[in-house]
């Protein structure tokens, strides 16, 4: 017994090693990808912890070992806390609004209906829109003069007189989550219609029989069978979100009165306004931190609902 | 009624009881109704922006701020093209993102199908344990890796001016290296073409493996001919991210000759911000080329987005 677990040891060893040698054409195949992934992932990672405990300036020759200053700084940053709520304000908004108006008209398009092709095209056609383009646009439809949104709302007699959209302090977050909802809810609609057309038309056959109506079928089958589609669109929606920062550099940059700035804007300033890359690493790990909360919370919140 | 005669020819007995019937035929043409209603209200906010902008950059500055606003185009022309074009260096910008998009498409085409199939269809030592460390890191926010990212390249060795220690140039910063090289191979592109090339069946493979085909050529002469749905979908997928990406050319980018069209667009957005007419024909002409990649492979784009959605 003895003598052969000795030998199992370096025996197996050379048994992988073999392997390796037989099969070396399929880390050729892998070397590209391991190599990007080595350099800018697993070095990127490491060295971005390094410098969140440096004080990083690009122009500064001299970049001193600070230990946790930064961090603690992070957590003293008036700025930052002003840049977290206004994120998870941008996030928890257009994420479910976003999802639910895509759900909405995936299940409205799940039916036979005549000109479905035309409909998933209008509905797409923001999607594929240059967020520049976009933000071109919707800065003319916001405009407090001319701008469409002020002359429609105020012909319905829903407002008196017009607003300013994008430099009202209270109205610019709004705003900026109106042009994301209207630039997300196509591909979240394209998304959903696959996951609904994965689910299988006997369960409904099934239901019906049972006199089942439309909103019970719903309830009981179309949202169930949807939550790993939901689960998977949410995550890449909140990881998304939680990093915003295009349509804010494109629509406000951050104003007015910082109400729009995100921690993502305010990592880029820190960054590349500021030249404070620790201090920006120390804040990509914070948000890090966030992501990974808000996708193990939403984990835990669907998995009793598949359980179920 | 149409729909009456249509659940009766079908032979559904509910259909048979008069009253009973005609009010479940009721009902099915108001749920139609609102579901139409709603349909049309909903396409026309949202198509109505990506109107207005086509609208716009059709007529003079003066008729685009006409109140009420027109969705016809009064006088219609071109002018605002026309000015535009010439205005800024907008040829070198196209060719720019061309050039940058179709070789990022192409290279990770080639790059994420060979290591897809290696994952998909081969054994070898450290297989899962690689593949999961990919997939678990996809997770990570991009925002993490971005400073270093921007470090790295600076840094470079032989360069963009650098000496072998990676110091006194700016390495692939302001280059094609570093808007294409960083973005040659994808995680999430080896993962969804990995998806699709394990559906196919390793008969067809072990048949060219006895008749002593190379790896290589298996993934050439039967992997990809067969993968091509997912290949499609990959490639409108990486053009679309990478031609309207403006984050990363707006970081690593300084010299106005190596602009990609967003990146311009959006400085000339900066510069002029009253030129609304040219504005809105620079936008026009930024989303073109991807609304008509997306009109053209509208079905591989649907398909593509099944793909990943079903894992």
């Amino acid at each position: 017994m003895a003598v052969t677990s000795l030998k199992q040891g370096p025996g197996r060893h050379q048994q992988i090693l073999r392997e390796m040698r037989k099969e070396w054409t399929a880390y050729l195949f892998l070397a590209p990808g391991l190599l990007l992934f080595a350099i800018f992932t697993v070095f990127g990672i490491a060295f971005s912890i390094y410098l969140s405990f440096h004080q990083w300036n690009v122009l500064e020759p001299e970049k001193p070992f600070v230990g946790l200053d930064n961090y603690i700084r992070l957590a003293q940053d008036r700025r930052l806390r002003g840049a977290v709520v206004n994120t998870l304000y941008y996030a928890v908004v257009s994420v479910p609004l976003t999802m639910g108006i895509g759900l909405l008209i995936a299940l409205l398009l799940n039916n036979r209906l005549r000109a479905r092709g035309l409909f998933r095209t209008l509905f797409y056609l923001p999607v594929i829109t240059s967020a520049v383009a976009a933000a071109v646009i919707w800065k003319w439809v916001y405009n407090g003069d001319y701008g469409l949104l002020n002359y429609y709302l105020l012909k319905l007699n829903i407002i008196n007189e017009p607003l300013l959209w994008l430099s009202d302090r209270n109205l610019a977050m709004p705003a900026v989550i109106g042009v994301s909802v209207w630039q997300g809810v196509g591909f979240q609609m394209v998304v959903f219609l696959a996951g609904l057309q994965a689910i299988p038309q006997e369960l409904y056959d099934a239901a019906k029989v049972d006199g089942a109506g439309p909103v019970r079928r719903l309830r009981n089958i179309t949202i169930p069978l949807l939550s790993p589609t939901m689960f998977f669109l949410f995550v890449i929606s909140m990881i998304g979100a939680l990093q915003e920062f295009t349509r804010v550099f494109l629509l406000t940059n951050g104003g007015p009165l910082r109400r729009t700035t995100t921690v993502g804007y305010l990592l880029y300033q820190k960054a590349f306004k500021e030249f404070e890359m620790g201090y920006a690493a120390a804040i990509s790990y914070f948000l890090f931190a966030m992501v990974f909360v808000f996708t193990l919370l939403w984990w835990r919140l669907t998995y009793r609902e598949i359980e179920y | 009624m149409a729909v009456r005669s249509r659940e009766k020819a079908r032979g559904n007995p509910d259909v048979r009881h008069g009253s009973a019937s005609l009010r479940q035929a009721l009902q099915v043409l108001v749920l139609k109704l609102v579901q139409y209603t709603l349909l049309i209200a909903g396409a026309v906010v949202f198509a109505a922006p990506f109107l207005w902008m086509v609208v716009a950059s059709l007529q003079s500055q003066a008729n685009m701020f006409r109140w009420p606003p027109s969705w016809i185009p009064i006088d219609p022309s071109l002018n605002n093209y026309i000015n535009f074009l010439s205005g800024a260096n907008i040829g070198r910008w196209f060719f720019n993102s061309a050039y940058v998009a179709l070789s990022v498409t192409f290279l990770q085409l080639f790059f994420n199908s060979l290591a897809a199939y290696t994952y998909a269809k081969r054994r070898f030592p450290g297989r899962d344990f690689l593949f999961l460390l990919g997939l678990g890191t996809m997770m990570i926010p991009g925002m993490v890796t971005l400073i270093p990212s921007y470090i790295i390249l600076g840094n470079m060795p032989l360069f963009g001016g650098n000496d072998i220690m990676g110091q006194g140039g700016h390495g692939w910063l302001d280059s094609y290296w570093g808007l294409i090289a960083p973005g040659i191979v994808s995680t999430f592109g080896i993962f969804l073409l990995r998806q699709y090339m394990k559906s196919i069946p390793d008969e067809l493979l072990d048949a060219a493996r006895i008749d002593g085909a190379s790896h290589f050529r298996i993934y050439w002469r039967i992997i990809l001919p067969l993968s091509v749905p997912a290949l499609a979908a990959h490639a409108i997928f990486t053009f679309q991210f990478v031609w309207e990406d403006f984050f990363w050319p707006l970081i690593i980018i300084s010299d106005p000759d190596l602009y990609t069209v967003p990146l311009g667009l959006t400085l000339f957005v900066v510069k002029n911000r009253t030129a609304w007419d040219q504005l809105m024909a620079g936008s026009v002409l930024v989303t073109l080329p991807v609304v008509l990649v997306f009109l053209v492979f509208q079905r591989q784009f649907v398909q593509g987005i099944a793909l990943t959605g079903m894992k």
